[in-house]
């Protein structure tokens, strides 16, 4: 790029740190002068004030504007990234969430006093449970993994129940699973022992059945899996488990493929998470607040974490301590009731989509992703198959390595066109993955322009391999140096570099 | 239906290209009789009008805080929070996009991660901080396990002053992990209770301060003790305001912090989201879980920012990663950003500071009348009270004149007794009026 005097390029506006601008005699709060009054802080009084720095209001919007402007989002153009479901966040949302009546509640407030929120949840749960088919449902889980822990602390406690809480130890994960799977089953105990994929993507049921044993105490699946993928077998695994005595865990990060048409209860799964942030729209907001509501079978039901929605005559009550509830709780997924801000924004998603919506979102989604895959397939390589697929289309590197392209350059290539690269290297068992999610809120034309561009870049792959080894070119910053962030690691700004710098 | 671009004939021209007759044929690995003829058994879609009405008509059910005159803490804390805080963090480009898992196209959130993780270790004074835990209480389980990790021990102790939902989500957690929890008898002034509880096998040992009570304790005897019996010593809090006016944990040598970030930036939200602060010592970062954001440079040599160690997180670690944990609290993290920068240090303190004295003026006013004890010794912005009745039937009667008057201690743990605690609250959103009002109706109530 042109060097410039100031270092901005057009709009894009260099930006320092802002300890290096601001200072920590200003403010951009004004406050009543305190009385100073004797305090009763018992002599634990901060003895030295923190270097924070602070800025004027003006400064502070700047500051935070320039730094959006370097980031990439849904709401500037499509955002591919399978598994992760970057749809249309509906600004009604936003707007019902601010509402005094929801926002301004305070979590221990007299119940009498929030009968509307807590009508807000099990509304929430109706429609989580009736479109899924389950029979109870955990809504306070903080985001997906956080669901997931859930799911198994209740096929944990099942066991316990049944007094095989110490034998059944080993949990069967497919290899392509997320990395969330295993690491959740090892939080809660669990051995993880893994099964192999069938050369078409799917769980291999033979290895499944060899695997089995007195010692299992489930399955964790993911359905529609991380290829994309429905499990068409998944009723016959479903019966394999229970037949051997363990319970079914469906990972439903990928529920958005099949919500309205394919409700999970109706397939044998025991517990299943619900990215409320991925099927239901809450924004992901650069990395979270997410929100996992757990959906349960009826041989799990009984052992949902605190708190429940009980009704008391005409009204909500709130059931918040395990020993006083019905069922056997198996404990606390965390403090207060769970995320109620996405519960506010993911019913107003769906009161907008209503049942026949909800359908339709599932079949766009797929529609999406198979017209992506109808026009990708003679550029790139499908390695199960011509489809069709779910939400989201897998491809591998081979047409790219065999011009020395790495699935990563190829992503870099791709900030310079100007959208956000597909999942890249997940699922594991396809090798240098590119894994394409549309998602229902991109039109016809966007798809074209995208499928036109991919295929352009498919073609330059094959002459000019240093423009992707160089990539990107024109996104606000080259390739960033990895490597050498995780060997030096600096995760903080500290006083005494300024201090440095100056005297320099 | 106003969120879907599809018409019927992109639909028709799409399968067409596909080469399917149906968007059924897409379905076709679905097991048939699995596959739902007609829509499920819920209202059909409803224009933007008519679903703002619905929704706003169950928030006219509730009583927001701002409504009465209000006194609850124990946990979420009523704060001002700038008009431009919430309009920066509805940005597009902030509010829709994801995890910056391409640094390239992702400065903005990056940037804003690494100067969040500096104010947090600042205000903490703390070594480093992550990006952030979904909340205190996971936080606080979150803690605990990198704790046994980091020496090899199984047993952690949990002091009576830790807010009890905390206490449940760290036994909750831990307990299935393989640890053992001691959670010691609710105590309003004794957190070095832990130490008398530690063995050879215990990993940590927890207090809270200020407490659940709001006690505030003087942390240097505690880490000396558990670190003479060669255990971790974590701090938890739930309200982070506090450190603008009291001395932080880092500052005592805690080993471990970790706590809420909602009253900063957040809103009370009804519980959530919230956003977990996470601090700790450098020895111990390979052992810490969630994410990191690390300083580093492009192919020219210019400053930027990426996700870093994160061979110690679940996409690459699997089974064996530090957290099963895949996201932080990215929007409310922002939030909590932008308002302390907005704050710097002197505006912290100057919040502090009110709520400090508020709440004085709250004790002051509560504990003259007769029959009510003021039972916190220490405290920042909120307090006990002993009452000569129960503490739920004065909370009801307190309602009826308009005052939210606080929580009583059963609601959090009701296996201790304790029937007649209130936990009080006083921030910088309560005013003068609002103070004597509660006083003038509890001395009415009480006698």
């Amino acid at each position: 790029m042109t060097a410039t005097v100031s270092g901005n390029h057009g709009l894009q506006q260099a930006e320092g740190l802002l300890f290096e601008t601001a200072s920590i005699t200003r403010t951009g709060v004004d406050m009543p002068a305190p009385k100073g009054r004797p305090d009763r802080l018992g002599g634990l009084g901060r003895k030295y004030a923190p270097l924070l720095p602070g800025l004027s209001e003006p400064e502070a919007v700047r500051h935070y504007v320039r730094l959006s402007q370097k980031n990439y989002a849904i709401d500037l153009g499509l955002f591919p990234l399978g598994s992760c479901t970057m749809k249309h966040n509906p600004r009604l949302n936003e707007r019902m969430a601010r509402l005094d009546g929801f926002a301004d509640l305070h979590p221990l407030q007299p119940v009498q006093t929030v009968q509307g929120a807590l009508m807000l949840m099990e509304e929430l749960a109706r429609w989580l449970l009736t479109l899924t088919g389950m029979d109870a449902v955990a809504l306070s889980p903080k985001a997906g993994a956080h669901g997931e822990l859930c799911g198994m602390l209740a096929i944990r406690a099942a066991l316990i129940a049944r007094g095989e809480g110490e034998t059944r130890k080993r949990v069967l994960v497919p290899e392509s699973a997320h990395g969330t799977n295993p690491a959740t089953a090892a939080a809660c105990g669990f051995i993880v022992d893994e099964i192999h994929a069938t050369d078409d993507g799917h769980v291999d049921i033979e290895d499944l059945k060899k695997k089995l044993g007195p010692d299992v105490a489930g399955i964790m699946l993911t359905n529609p899996n991380t290829c994309g993928l429905f499990e068409r077998d998944i009723k016959e695994i479903a019966d394999i488990i229970h037949g051997a005595g363990g319970y079914f865990y469906c990972d439903g990060a990928n529920y958005n493929a099949i919500v309205g048409r394919v409700r999970p209860g109706d397939l044998g799964v025991d517990a299943m998470h619900i990215n409320l942030h991925k099927t239901f729209s809450t924004p992901h907001g650069g990395g979270g607040p997410g929100s996992g509501p757990t959906v349960l079978s009826p041989a799990l039901a009984p052992y949902a974490p605190v708190p429940h929605i009980v009704r008391r005559g005409e009204d909500l009550a709130l059931m918040e301590h395990s020993e006083a509830a019905e069922g056997s709780p198996f404990g606390r997924m965390c403090a207060f009731h769970g995320q109620t801000g996405m519960y506010v924004r993911a019913l107003t998603y769906m009161l907008s989509h209503g049942s026949d919506g909800l359908r339709q979102v599932a079949e766009d989604s797929v529609l999406n992703a198979n017209y992506l895959l109808a026009r990708l397939k003679d550029h790139f390589n499908a390695p199960f198959g011509a489809g069709p697929c779910m939400h989201e289309v897998l491809f591998d590197d081979s047409t790219l390595k065999t011009h020395g392209v790495e699935t990563i350059d190829f992503a870099k290539a791709m900030l310079d066109e100007g959208y956000h690269p597909m999942t890249t290297y997940f699922p594991l068992v396809v090798h240098g993955a590119l894994l394409i999610e549309p998602t229902e809120t991109e039109s016809k034309a966007e798809l074209d322009r995208f499928a036109d561009v991919l295929i352009a870049l498919a073609e330059r792959v094959k002459t000019d391999a240093a423009h992707f080894k160089s990539a990107p070119h024109l996104a606000p910053m080259r390739r960033l140096d990895d490597t050498r962030a995780a060997r030096q690691p600096k995760l903080r700004w500290k006083p005494d570099e300024a201090l440095k710098t100056a005297a320099e | 239906m106003r969120y879907l671009p599809l018409s019927d004939e992109d639909r028709a021209q799409m399968l067409a290209t596909i080469g399917a007759n149906s968007i059924d044929d897409l379905y076709v690995d679905v097991p048939r009789e699995a596959l739902l003829k007609a829509p499920v058994a819920l209202p059909a879609h409803q224009s933007e009008m008519e679903v703002e009405r619905l929704m706003k008509l169950l928030a006219s059910c509730n009583i927001p805080a701002g409504k009465t005159a209000f006194f609850l803490g124990a946990g979420a804390y009523r704060h001002h929070v700038p008009a431009s805080v919430d309009h920066l963090i509805q940005r597009s480009e902030f509010l829709t996009t994801y995890t910056p898992y391409q640094p390239e196209i992702a400065q903005g959130t990056l940037q804003a991660l690494y100067e969040f993780q500096t104010q947090v270790a600042l205000l903490l004074d703390m070594e480093v901080a992550n990006a952030s835990m979904y909340d205190g209480s996971t936080g606080l389980h979150e803690a605990a396990m990198m704790a046994s990790r980091v020496t090899k021990r199984s047993r952690v102790v949990l002091s009576g002053g830790v807010h009890p939902h905390y206490a449940e989500t760290v036994r909750t957690a831990c307990e299935a992990h393989g640890l053992e929890i001691v959670t010691l008898p609710a105590a309003i002034d004794d957190e070095s209770a832990v130490l008398r509880a530690m063995d050879a096998n215990t990993a940590a040992v927890i207090v809270q301060s200020p407490n659940v009570f709001g006690t505030i304790t003087d942390l240097k005897p505690i880490v000396a003790g558990a670190h003479a019996g060669g255990a971790l010593m974590i701090s938890s809090f739930t309200e982070a305001m506090a450190f603008g006016l009291i001395e932080p944990p880092g500052a005592m040598g805690a080993d471990i912090v970790v706590g809420e970030g909602q009253s900063i930036g957040n809103a009370l939200n009804f519980g959530g989201p919230y956003v977990g602060l996470f601090a700790t010592k450098e020895k111990y970062l390979r052992q810490s879980p969630g994410r990191l954001a690390g300083e580093t440079v492009d192919a020219d040599g210019k400053r930027g920012f990426v996700l870093t160690l994160s061979t110690r997180e679940q996409h690459i670690r699997r089974e064996k990663a530090t957290s099963n944990i895949c996201t932080n609290s990215g929007l409310c993290t922002l939030a909590w950003t932008i308002h302390m920068t907005l704050l710097g240090a002197e505006g912290l303190k100057r919040v502090a500071t009110l709520n400090h004295e508020n709440a004085c003026d709250l004790a002051d006013a509560l504990g003259v009348i007769a029959g009510v004890e003021v039972l916190t010794p220490r405290f920042f912005n909120e307090f006990a009270i002993r009452l000569p009745k129960r503490a739920d039937v004065v909370l009801d009667a307190l309602m009826e004149k308009g005052i939210v008057g606080g929580v009583p201690f059963t609601r959090l743990n009701p296996r201790e007794g304790l029937e007649d605690v209130l936990l009080v609250c006083a921030t910088e959103t309560n005013t003068p009026e609002d103070i004597n009002a509660y006083a003038a109706a509890l001395k009415d109530i009480v006698q």
